[in-house]
């Protein structure tokens, strides 16, 4: 009869305890507490419905695939701000590059050559972020204007209007459309596009040498250099990454809209960077993670939502907004805080 | 170069007669980005070549109220013949336009102030006064038997969008219940309109204070039937459901003309003196609906409607 001896030189760690070292955790607790919040205060009148459910999974879909993409990039220590203006680019060149008295495209070649040219506006970025040596927050700070102000400039020359419109004909008539319209199990396309991208981008970070090297370029970016981590070309192909996430929403809202405007995104480069630090990421880089920034994007979403259903007066939105963010991260860093006492 | 110049200026002067070229700037709190705006834009630029005045069109990137009353400051400072200005806030612009009038330089307002214009010292205002177009609005929903209301609002801070709000309110005669939402995120916009709806069963009337709120509401309201939806402003978008009977109406105030009429109000008066009796100089609200959509469609794809 065999008595299974624990080894002593190791600590035994509780379930509880593995639980509290990981990045998500803060991001669920959050989760818990303003959906409670929510359930308690707005349970009544329809949030709680299916109806409700599919209203803010919806909204939380096209921020968290965004977001998924910048925790990465967050992750190896860069920020994209140009993501906003980008979603703008690519929803006015898609409805340009298609519109029957444009460009007449096929929308699959018209999102196509979008994806492409947003490709080369993220190889831009991190080549200029690298080149320069300057911090990415400004280097796209400036892209963000640019592009902006290329896309108002531009629109205008080819239509003399802002929004784009008259795709509705094409789209109906297009099964590339239902990809990004579409419904399955109840549920729209984006919220299958955003779990498939959680998935598989939570996988490439915790379970491929590409992962280890985006935390090693993040945490210290001259140390990883010098064990032999391409550290250029890791940055370089996540920014190409965030501009490819921004075309995917943008395709999402075209596709579901038939017109595209150049104000779409504005803001969301922020609201991207909240849902990633809500869900663990640090604003210095090296540790976060893919999953808790689509849990930042449910609680955002579910804030933006959820406030609609009660009947809290709709001038203090934004202040509701802001204190939920602040609620999360603190509280966030809190458990944090414990986890890291724990691992002594 | 100087004999170039020379040449330039003889030819000038025998070609027109020595009339100096006018030069106005207009500054409006529109952003470029708007399609609202863009129209207004189309306009003053349609004037500029009818009338041959040397017109600059500034507006700043965001609702900013300071920044635009440093716009109209620089515009000032450069001496022009004459200024356009909108006025969505007359107690945040009203130091600039003061200074603008005090210099003896002609201002005409448009789009918005009008309540407010003419104690500022300017001597026309072209546009649509905003509460009363939001009366309109919800007298007409009223009409159409209107009980409980929603208005879509992507700007809160303009007052002109916030007194057509109330306007809306006063004309149904019910509590306001306004809904506050980000221009740049049509999903978000589709899905608040979506979740006020499921909150409030009772909802039966929706106004949208610009077309890129109203897109995305027209797609909340699919498969809806028993509400009655209207918007302020036009695009083609909206001209097609209007035709397709799927909204209500759409509140015109004719932006081209807000855009146009200043400048040929200012060029005569520079050069002539001549100015309209009229303090307010009405472009709206006309309400453009089903039965008169259809001849506006193309108006609107070539952005003068």
């Amino acid at each position: 009869m065999a008595i299974k001896v624990q080894d002593e030189r190791l600590q035994p760690v509780g379930l509880w305890r593995r639980l509290l070292l990981r990045p998500e955790l803060g991001s669920i607790a959050g989760l818990i507490v303003v959906f409670g919040f929510f359930a308690i205060v707005a349970g009544n009148s329809g949030f709680l419905t299916w109806a409700g459910t599919r209203n803010y999974l919806e909204v939380a879909a096209q921020l968290g695939i965004l977001a998924s993409a910048v925790a990465l990039l967050m992750i190896a220590g860069e920020f994209d701000l140009s993501v906003s203006s980008m979603i703008g680019v690519a929803a006015i060149s898609m409805a340009i590059l298609a519109n029957p008295s444009y460009g007449n495209l096929s929308l699959g070649l018209a999102i196509l050559i979008t994806l492409f040219f947003a490709l080369g506006i993220g190889y831009l970025n991190g080549y200029l972020v690298l080149r320069t040596g300057l911090p990415s927050f400004i280097v796209t700070l400036a892209m963000m204007f640019i592009l902006a102000g290329a896309n108002i400039g531009f629109t205008k020359l080819i239509t003399k209007l802002t929004i784009v419109s008259g795709l509705n004909d094409k789209i109906a008539a297009d099964p590339i459309a239902r990809l990004f319209t579409g419904e399955l199990l109840g549920l729209p396309a984006a919220v299958w596009w955003w779990l498939g991208v959680t998935v598989v981008l939570s996988y490439v970070l915790l379970h491929t040498p590409f992962g280890n090297w985006i935390f090693g370029a993040g945490g210290d970016a001259n140390a990883a250099r010098n064990v032999g981590v391409p550290v250029s070309r890791v940055k370089i192909t996540l920014f190409m990454l965030t501009a490819a996430m921004a075309t995917l929403l943008a395709t999402i809202q075209v596709m579901g809209l038939g017109s595209a405007n150049v104000l779409q995104g504005q803001g969301k480069e922020l609201e991207a960077i909240a849902a990633s630090v809500i869900g663990g990421c640090l604003l210095t880089g090296g540790y976060g993670s893919v999953i808790g920034a689509g849990i930042g994007a449910l609680i955002l979403a579910i804030v933006q939502q959820g406030i609609v259903y009660t009947n809290i007066d709709l001038d203090w939105f934004k202040v509701m907004v802001g204190g939920m963010i602040l609620g999360a991260v603190i509280l966030n860093n809190y458990l944090r805080k414990l986890s890291m006492q724990v691992r002594r | 170069m100087k004999k170039l110049w020379l040449a330039f200026l003889l030819l000038m002067g025998m070609g027109l007669a020595l009339a100096q070229q006018v030069r106005i700037v207009v500054v409006s709190h529109g952003q470029a980005s708007d399609p609202f705006w863009s129209v207004v834009k189309n306009g003053v630029d349609a004037a500029a070549r009818e009338t041959g005045a040397r017109v600059e069109y500034r507006a700043p990137e965001t609702f900013d109220m300071v920044r635009m009353s440093q716009l109209i400051d620089a515009a000032v400072a450069s001496r022009p013949n004459a200024i356009v200005v909108s006025i969505p806030d007359g107690k945040a612009l009203e130091r600039s336009i003061r200074a603008a009038v005090r210099a003896g330089i002609p201002v005409v307002s448009m789009n918005s102030g009008s309540d407010v214009a003419e104690s500022l010292g300017v001597l026309v205002h072209v546009g649509q006064t905003e509460y009363e177009a939001g009366l309109g609005a919800g007298q007409r929903m009223k009409a159409a038997g209107v009980k409980n209301a929603i208005c879509i609002n992507q700007e809160v801070g303009n007052v002109a969008l916030d007194l057509r709000c109330k306007g809306f309110f006063d004309g149904l005669g019910i509590k306001a219940n306004v809904i506050p939402v980000k221009i740049g995120d049509p999903t978000g916009i589709r899905n608040a309109v979506a979740a006020a709806l499921q909150k409030d069963p009772s909802i039966d009337g929706v106004l949208t204070l610009g077309p890129t709120a109203a897109e995305p509401v027209l797609q909340a309201l699919e498969g809806r039937r028993g509400i009655t939806f209207g918007t302020f402003d036009l695009s083609p978008a909206v001209l097609t459901a209007l035709s397709q009977k799927r909204m209500a109406f759409a509140i015109d105030q004719q932006q081209w003309l807000q855009g146009y009429l200043p400048i040929i109000i200012l060029n005569n008066y520079v050069k002539y003196g001549l100015l309209p009796a009229n303090k307010v100089v009405m472009t709206g609200p006309g309400f453009v609906t089903p039965e008169n959509a259809a001849q506006v469609v193309d108006l609107s794809k070539k952005g003068i409607r």
